[in-house]
């Protein structure tokens, strides 16, 4: 069974933050880490290749530095990885990105099985996955919680809904994208990272996948920001001191009379 | 491609610089200069003082005129013969939006025997329900689903497609974008038509909800966006005036995966989804037994609990109670947060409830600045007063 991971450097959100006084982002302090979620991806990945043998691939696109997130997650047990960089894939939207994977994904492949995390935290569109499916034309569900069953060509998993859950079969090849309930990330080996400091991490950029550069990066997104801001604070907000009991009755009088609580206070 | 970094106007201030989320930009001798790391998230454009970066501009393309598309189309998600209410608020918004453009409101909904839904879609707006319904929609899969409606969007051009961030519309829509060949916006806490030249303007939060992004889709169509439950109003309903259009599945849909089971599950989680009324415990709190005094409150309140991560990893409460960007997004009527410092991550997940409440002892917590009622003083003071308070109101003492 081979299977390609899909993962993405991601800048720790945790530490953007606002200037209050010039509306500007923050930058100071943050690192980039691998997408949480995608440590889940690699995790179920690394499942299945412990069950059924077979190799994992972990393969991202993004800026040369971003070969050191596929190092750290050789870390954990990937065999080999592939980084898609090159000056035409930036600006990408989630359609860009998708065909540039699609792409890279047929370079480093055939795979049986991709696996990508439910969605990145610098984005949160959770969209990269489902369209590079649907640009591959194999079969894709999203938001699994557990792989029920895998023999290499045919796979059961269990989806997660917003009203409880569905339990869905499906041929290989297809493609997944994977929620924290699959299992805990294990720990890496101390042996794993002594060999992803050496394993190469082979470079392919437009040209080496056969992409067109017109459908890569900012010139292949159909999306376009127009405006970033920060967002902007609730009207009417109060702030009230006072003695513990008097705020109480007075909020809760307050809710009464504008009818967001039930209670009559007052 | 690159930025463009005017050196005449660059002024070196470094304002780019502090805002790049890649640090991909930084000042070298006097002038702001770009490394492979930048992505074109267009940050430091907006935060230039003195407008000197732009990003590269679009070559024209070869694209279909997208006069041909014409109309709203809002695709209403049913499970098990029940309505998905984030389908009628988007008809609500969708109603605006196809007036202000001058067009039909279209909504779309696929399943099994669906006449006993397809009435209430035109008392929500529509003017016209294209419903197919057919013994292979009975049950979600994304080949199908995705299938169908991207057969049907290319065969009838509307100009705007919406549909509910829900589990099951954050899964298929994004194949038909890619089926469809156009863009997707995911998320959008705001829509609206560009006075200027008709686009759909598509707000949504970024980088954790740290900032707020407008896209649009200029030369694609039709423009796509999903938008979570709860973010637009239900609208009221109305005298039916719509037409239903019964479709057949189109030729040569193919089932790609097969549901062998749907398991009906009310978790805990869709309960707080679903709360008019929520109560959220933080870390403030500082021992799990005065959790009791949130289960109190929350019940007097007819509401639901919920907990910050900080509670969750504590191992205090189980994860299904988490709000926040890692946890539930919530919309209740009342978010009450009592010992919760409002980080962001946690903010992005309440922050468009109606009414916020916040108990906090220290003045400066963030949670006062999304609070309409900050309670500045100690939770183990206040929450008991309020607690007594409602008891009280409600004759139990
Ligand atoms: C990738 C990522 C995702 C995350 N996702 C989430 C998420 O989904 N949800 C989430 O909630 N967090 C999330 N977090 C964590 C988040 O950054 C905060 O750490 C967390 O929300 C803090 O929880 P808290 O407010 O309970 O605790 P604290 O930050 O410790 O705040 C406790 C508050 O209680 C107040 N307090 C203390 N004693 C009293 C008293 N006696 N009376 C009144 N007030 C008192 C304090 O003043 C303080 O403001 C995430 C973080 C990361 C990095
Ligand atoms: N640049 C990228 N390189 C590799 N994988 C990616 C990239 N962007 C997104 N993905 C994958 O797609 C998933 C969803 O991302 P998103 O649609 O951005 O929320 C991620 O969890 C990754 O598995």
């Amino acid at each position: 069974m081979r299977t390609l991971v899909c993962i993405k450097q991601v800048p720790d959100t945790k530490n953007i933050k606002i200037d209050p006084e010039t509306n500007t982002l923050i930058r100071q302090g943050v690192e980039s880490i691998v997408n949480p979620f995608d440590l889940f991806a690699c995790e179920a990945a690394l499942a299945l290749k412990d069950q059924l043998g077979g190799t994992v691939t972990a393969m991202t696109m993004g800026p040369p530095q971003a070969e050191s997130a596929l190092r750290e997650v050789m870390g954990l047990g990937v065999d080999d990885a592939g980084l898609l960089a090159d000056q035409a894939f930036a600006g990408s939207d989630t359609w860009a990105t998708s065909y540039t994977l699609a792409k890279g994904a047929e370079k480093l492949g055939p795979f049986d099985l991709i696996v990508c995390g439910k969605q990145a935290i610098d984005g949160d569109t959770a969209q990269v996955g489902p369209e590079m499916a649907a640009r591959l034309n194999i079969p894709y569900v999203s938001f699994v919680r557990r792989i029920v069953s895998c023999d290499g060509q045919e796979m059961t998993v269990e989806r997660l809904m917003d009203d409880g859950y569905d339990v869905v079969t499906f041929k290989l090849p297809a493609l997944v994208t994977v929620v924290k309930e699959i299992g805990e990330v294990r720990v890496p080996s101390f042996k794993n990272k002594m060999k992803a400091k050496k394993c190469p991490v082979p470079v392919y950029g437009a040209a080496d996948l056969g992409a067109e550069e017109s459908s890569c990066g900012l010139e292949g997104s159909p999306t376009r920001v127009v405006r970033i801001f920060a967002p902007k604070p609730r009207d009417n907000r109060e702030k009230w001191e006072g003695e513990p009991e008097e705020l109480a009755v007075r909020v809760l009088k307050r809710l009464s009379a504008d009818k967001i609580i039930t209670a009559a206070i007052d | 491609m690159n930025l463009t970094i005017d050196p005449e106007i660059c002024t070196g201030c470094g304002s780019c610089e502090d805002t790049c989320p890649y640090e991909a930009i930084e000042v070298v001798d006097g002038l702001a200069v770009t490394n492979e790391s930048c992505t074109l998230c267009g940050a430091c454009v907006e935060v230039c003082p003195v407008e000197a970066i732009t990003l590269p501009p679009k070559t024209a393309e070869s694209q279909p005129d997208t006069g041909d598309y014409k109309g709203v189309w809002v695709f209403c998600e049913q499970r098990r013969g029940q309505l998905h209410s984030v389908g009628l608020e988007l008809l609500g918004k969708g109603r605006e939006l196809a007036d202000q453009l001058g067009n039909e409101l279209v909504a779309v909904i696929f399943g099994h025997n669906l006449d006993g839904m397809t009435p209430d879609l035109v008392r929500h707006g529509a003017d016209k329900v294209l419903s197919v319904s057919d013994p292979a929609l009975e049950h979600f899969t994304d080949d199908v689903y995705g299938q169908v409606l991207s057969s049907l969007i290319k065969e009838k051009k509307p100009e705007i497609v919406l549909c509910g961030a829900t589990a099951l519309g954050r899964s298929f829509f994004p194949g038909v974008a890619a089926m469809v060949g156009t863009g997707l916006t995911a998320d959008c806490t705001e829509l609206a038509i560009d006075p200027k030249n008709n686009q759909l303007l598509q707000t949504r939060p970024a980088f954790g909800g740290n900032i707020m992004a407008t896209i649009v889709c200029p030369h694609h169509r039709p423009q796509m966006a999903t938008v979570r439950p709860k973010v637009m109003r239900k609208p009221k309903p109305r005298e039916d005036r719509g037409e239903i259009v019964d479709l057949r599945l189109p030729q040569g849909v193919e089932a790609l995966s097969r549901v062998v089971d749907s398991i009906e599950e009310t978790s805990q989680s869709a309960l707080l989804a679903e709360a008019e009324i929520i109560v959220t415990a933080g870390r403030g709190i500082q021992d799990p037994k005065n959790l009791d005094l949130i289960r109190d409150l929350a019940e007097l309140l007819g509401g639901a609990v919920g907990a910050t991560r900080g509670v969750v990893d504590s191992g205090w409460i189980p994860y299904a109670h988490q709000v926040g960007q890692t946890g539930r997004t919530v919309s209740p009527k009342l978010y009450v947060a009592i010992g919760v410092s409002g980080a962001v991550q946690h903010v992005v997940g309440m922050q468009s409830s109606q009414v916020i409440v916040a108990v906090n002892n220290d003045p400066e917590a963030s949670i006062f600045d999304v609070a309409t009622y900050g309670l500045v003083g100690d939770l183990f003071e206040v929450v008991p007063a309020m607690i007594q308070r409602l008891k009280s109101a409600q004759g139990l003492g």
